[in-house]
């Protein structure tokens, strides 16, 4: 009884947290539209971005699936942003499985904008039957996702992801590139991989006036990532890639709404994969609480 | 014997974190290169370019540098002297766009050149 009440008294808490946090005055992210590809751009200092990234897919002759990762994403610094990701997955006439956690930092060791700026990334990820495709390396295919989940929950992911990412900012375009090597705790070799995009806003300069569709709230692009095979065999042979355009908008209450339609390149990837996500902003989050003590 | 670890990479990343923390110090104006410092605004003069830059300053500035600029806590007010009077729209630029990152200030090349310039001239209407 004493359990129960706690628990409950626990939710409760939990929903006035998150009421709190959702009441907050939002900012207005101005994100890329990527969903594999990370820009150099970081997390504003004090800022608390929340994330859901989905991809909806079906092999051939499989279920279809939908992987879905939640992100809790915090500027630390402005040149230090972590980030908290909660994954799982729905694979149709199968089930619904909550598929593991991650943890990043992004790191900016150079603390001005250069033509090419590095961020050093790394990652630490405890995952199983994962299909949220957040990065492709090694040999990840379209055979990852016939086994059934549970037989997938058996392979437990305990892994190492570094990523250098390189970033370029020029005429309010952005172009983006991570070199990705990841590095599963068992005897498995490092596994490689890469991604890139490319975007704009619609229009640079700022309306006079508030709108909530003016060109410049929409950012268009263009995005593809792979795997580059492992250290026993680097290379294309059996790796899996997709490409496929990216748009999203800034809407006015500090959300953004992302949209790509991807295309598998070859036989291995998964033919079409559709992804869309939404992001929540709130500025100065710490702030808020250091007040309302 | 025992190998004595070599701990020069370590002393030398060091000090390069140090020197770039060294570099990012609150006197951000004398970093600033002369062709950024002589820069002109390309919206001088151009009054919805102010109400433009009001909305970018909304978005993104005012929850630290507070809605009427004024500053809060821990930011500093951008109606001050410096930002006013010695500094060049040129030199505000520059700063919008590599940050003061030591100091919390963060990048904003995101913003492009445009919105950049048009939150400059708002900023810089404060003090008319």
């Amino acid at each position: 009884m004493l359990a129960a009440l706690i628990r409950i008294r626990q939710w409760q808490a939990g929903f006035a947290l998150l009421f709190a946090l959702l009441a907050a005055s939002p900012g207005l992210a101005q994100e890329r539209p990527y969903f594999v590809t990370y820009s150099h751009e970081m997390e504003e200092p004090g800022n608390l971005e929340i994330e859901m990234y989905n991809a909806v897919g079906k092999p051939p002759g499989g279920n279809r699936f939908l992987g879905s990762t939640t992100e809790f994403e915090f500027g630390a610094k402005a040149w230090w942003t972590t980030e908290f990701y909660l994954d799982g997955q729905v694979t149709w006439h199968d089930s619904t499985i909550f598929t593991g956690y991650r943890w990043e930092n992004r790191f900016r060791p150079l603390l001005r904008e250069h033509r090419i700026n590095p961020v050093i990334y790394m990652e630490y990820e405890n995952t199983s039957a994962d299909k949220s495709l957040r990065e492709v390396v090694g040999h990840d295919g379209r055979p990852d996702f016939y086994d059934s989940n549970a037989d997938a929950r058996a392979d437990k992911e305990r892994e190492l992801e570094l990523k250098l990412i390189l970033g370029s900012n020029f005429h309010g375009w952005n172009l983006s590139e991570n070199f990705i090597a990841e590095k599963n705790f068992t005897d498995d070799p490092w596994e490689f991989g890469y991604a890139w995009a490319v975007s704009r806003p619609l229009k640079l300069a700022a309306s006079a006036q508030k709108c909530a569709f003016c060109r410049e709230k929409f950012m268009a692009g263009l995005e593809m990532y792979g795997g580059l095979g492992d250290a026993l065999g680097f290379g294309l042979h059996n790796t899996s890639h997709y490409l496929g355009p990216a748009i999203n908008w800034s809407a006015p209450n500090g959300m953004t709404l992302s949209f790509s339609p991807q295309f598998g390149l070859n036989n291995y990837s998964i033919p079409h994969l559709y992804r869309f996500g939404i992001q929540y902003e709130i500025e100065q989050v710490v702030d808020r609480f250091r007040r309302s003590r | 014997m025992r190998k004595r670890r070599r701990a020069w990479p370590l002393f030398v990343i060091l000090t390069l974190v140090a020197a770039a923390f060294a570099v990012a110090d609150g006197s951000w104006m004398k970093h600033v290169p002369a062709k950024d410092h002589e820069r002109k605004n390309p919206y001088y003069g151009q009054a919805d370019a102010v109400a433009a830059g009001h909305l970018v300053y909304e978005d993104h500035c005012a929850k630290c540098h507070g809605e009427n600029a004024e500053g809060t806590k821990k930011r500093p007010s951008l109606r001050s002297a410096r930002v006013q009077q010695e500094a060049t729209e040129g030199d505000l630029h520059w700063l919008l766009v590599n940050g003061n990152m030591g100091r919390g200030m963060p990048s904003w090349s995101k913003l492009g050149d445009p919105q950049i310039w048009q939150t400059i001239r708002y900023v810089r209407s404060l003090g008319q």
